[in-house]
């Protein structure tokens, strides 16, 4: 099975160009955009983590090592496609439209951060493992209904793949072929349990047989293979050819979330073979003449102030309204959530 | 067909409508008159769904519109999210409640909060039908009454009809809510009887009960199948010279009050009666509502006559665990003769 689905690329880990049909499709402005939009994820990420450290953001889960599956997926995408996110994927929301500000209030226990921009369709992170799958084949099964062009892309871990959802979400998405694509990130671990014993299957990619539909394994460190078979999983989409399940195949560098200690379970030595997406790219840039030393500086300037101007929104924003616990439940508050709102408030008057 | 006056100078067109029927006439038409409404659930495209309740309705509006899913309750009520988040006004039938639970996630975690979550930016206008509840004989795990586990569920509403003319215009109201509304249909009322109904869409007001029979003794507070046994209750103890008062909810949650508050400060006696389990039943927020506001008018401590706390059993001994009239009436007469 696992020879079926050989894994896809585009560079090697030393920046070679090892798929020649692409020679005349990637173009400067292409590679830069990923790259910076890299760039600009990683600084975003080791920033959050060191803010946690420094107690000025909550618990924080971070990408590392997954920028590449991020950025590709999440460039391939239409201004009016839907995703669907899950905790671990604030670098594909970002490099969508999301706002950074937002983002860091998310992670500081803002509920601010779960709402995107005016016309950006990218729901709440999915906490619970898969819920996100049939939500992003019902949304997909909606704009089919409309007739439009538009899809939805589902974002999860290897870990998702053993959820009911999981199946749930696929075998819906197939039976109606719905516009949808399910990207996988396996990333290797799901917190401490690795893939080896999270299924008895070699590749996530193969999980695609049993919904008839197409199964593409990438590697997820190529960010060029990534966004050019997520771009293809879409245009099978928006022509009417339904669903694609991507594997694409990464590695976590760091721990689940900034509560979690990765010795405990992961080998040191593993995984520090791998090549990490962005010096993959910067090999690749730099064997193919699209490197750049001053826009390397000035794109590095540019994230780093961005970064720390979201910092800054995010710790001079308005303080949370009291109100909000109450407010967004209902339409229109019950009466008897009412009186408790009411309740409180005077409560809090008195103190 | 007959004309039944509604107010002082509009008459309505009825017809004779069971439950079931109802229930049916109202999608029927929720289906003509707004184009994103679409039906999910098991059965109900070509069978009509196990009761009927869907019966006709893909053959009219197309198996776009009312569609057979694959056997997976939470891929049910997941895909109806994505649905309604983007712009169509799902019906979602859970087959029989009691087997809800592999949706109970979605539900829970999604449904219910997706508003509060998104501060209001994506909601899910969507209503979740299911039959629920016990007397029909039906297989085991077929019979669950397990309402509180979403009457605790903040953001959503629960509405429970008893009569074709409750069904109806609840189902039409929980679709016209910009929120989730879970919808349990008591199966052993879906055919035991027919009433006049209107042929065209109205609704009935979700948080508003209905005060069934008048009486000045002591208030019965019900909703779905204890209405009936309510009532028998109500009919044995006015032999015996006692007046009762019948309380049919209709919405579980937000639970009207007012209305119980009143009608208890008038008997200052109450009994409720629910065939879901004693512990954590709702009856145990009925209790806290007459605690909160006519503690002093009562002149006996409020009696629950409920389903025990056992799942619900094999239909041979299903009797034993559903309240009957008899087992009312000693609950009657004990906060009476208090």
């Amino acid at each position: 099975m696992e020879q079926n689905y050989p894994i896809k690329r585009i560079i090697d880990d030393k920046g070679i160009l090892v798929d020649e049909s692409y020679e005349q499709t990637i173009n400067e402005e292409l590679v830069k955009d990923l790259y910076y939009n890299m760039l600009r994820i990683r600084t975003y990420d080791r920033k959050s983590i060191n803010l946690q450290r420094q107690g000025r953001l909550g618990t924080y889960a971070p990408f590392e090592g997954q920028e590449a599956a991020q950025v590709g997926s999440a460039l391939a995408l239409e201004e009016n496609d839907w995703v669907f996110p899950t905790y671990r994927d604030h670098g594909a929301t970002l490099t969508f439209g999301k706002s950074m500000t937002r983002t860091f209030l998310y992670w500081n226990g803002r509920v601010e951060g779960c709402v995107p921009p005016e016309g950006r369709n990218i729901f709440p992170p999915a906490v619970p493992i898969a819920t996100q799958l049939p939500h992003a084949a019902g949304a997909a099964w909606a704009e089919k209904l409309r007739g439009t062009k538009n899809a939805s892309i589902a974002y999860f871990g290897d870990g998702a793949t053993s959820e009911g959802d999981f199946h749930e979400g696929l075998n819906f998405a197939s039976v109606f072929k719905v516009p949808v694509v399910f990207f996988n990130q396996n990333n290797g671990y799901a917190i401490s349990v690795p893939m080896e014993k999270q299924m008895n299957s070699k590749t996530i990619a193969q999980k695609s047989v049993a919904y008839g539909m197409p199964g593409v394994r990438i590697d997820g460190n190529d960010c060029l293979a990534v966004y050019f078979e997520t771009k293809k999983a879409f245009d099978r989409a928006r022509n009417g050819d339904g669903p694609t399940l991507i594997e694409a195949v990464t590695w976590r560098k760091g721990a689940h979330t900034t509560a979690d200690d990765p010795s405990k379970y992961r080998p040191a030595e593993q995984g520090q073979h791998i090549v990490d997406p962005m010096e993959r790219m910067e090999l690749f840039m730099k064997n193919y003449g699209y490197w750049d030393e001053q826009w390397i500086e000035e794109m590095k300037e540019k994230t780093m102030n961005e970064v720390e101007e979201a910092v800054e929104e995010m710790e001079n924003y308005p303080a949370p309204n009291v109100e909000d616990v109450f407010d967004h439940v209902y339409a229109v508050m019950p009466k008897q959530l009412a009186e408790q709102k009411e309740s409180y408030l005077a409560h809090l008057e008195r103190r | 067909m007959t004309k039944m006056k509604e107010s002082s100078h509009e008459e309505v067109m009825t017809t004779q409508m069971t439950m079931i029927q109802a229930i049916n006439d109202g999608m029927r038409l929720l289906l003509k008159e707004d184009e994103r409404t679409i039906i999910l659930g098991e059965d109900i495209g070509k069978n009509g769904g196990v009761f009927r309740a869907t019966e006709g309705l893909q053959e009219k509006f197309g198996a776009d519109r009312v569609v057979d899913t694959p056997l997976a309750e939470s891929g049910i009520i997941g895909t109806s999210i994505g649905l309604a988040v983007n712009g169509f006004r799902p019906i979602a039938e859970i087959q029989f409640l009691g087997f809800i639970y592999p949706a109970y996630e979605q539900i829970m975690t999604h449904v219910s909060r997706i508003r509060m979550r998104s501060m209001s930016r994506f909601t899910v206008p969507m209503v979740i039908r299911a039959p629920y509840g016990a007397g029909i004989r039906a297989p085991e795990i077929h019979s669950d009454s397990t309402e509180t586990l979403f009457t605790h569920m903040p953001g959503i509403k629960v509405v429970c009809p008893s009569n074709p003319y409750d069904a109806k215009g609840l189902l039409i109201a929980a679709m016209e809510d910009p929120d989730p509304v879970l919808v349990l249909e008591t199966m052993k009322n879906y055919r035991s009887q027919r009433e006049e109904v209107p042929i065209g869409k109205y609704t009935v007001e979700i948080g508003k009960g209905n005060i069934v029979r008048e009486g000045s003794d002591v208030t019965l507070i019900a909703w779905g199948a204890m209405i009936a046994i309510a009532e028998k209750a109500a009919d044995q103890a006015e032999k015996k010279g006692i007046s009762c008062e019948i309380i049919d909810l209709r919405t579980l949650y937000p639970i009207d009050r007012d209305m119980i508050a009143k009608s208890v400060q008038k008997t200052s006696r109450a009994v409720i009666i629910h065939e879901a389990h004693h512990t954590g039943g709702l009856g145990n927020d009925i209790v806290s509502i007459i605690n909160d506001t006519s503690f002093l008018y009562l002149r006996a401590p409020i009696e629950r006559v409920t389903g025990f706390d056992v799942p619900v059993p094999f239909f041979t001994l299903e009797e034993h665990y559903l309240p009957t009239p008899a087992r009312v009436v000693e609950g009657i007469e004990k906060v009476v003769h208090f």
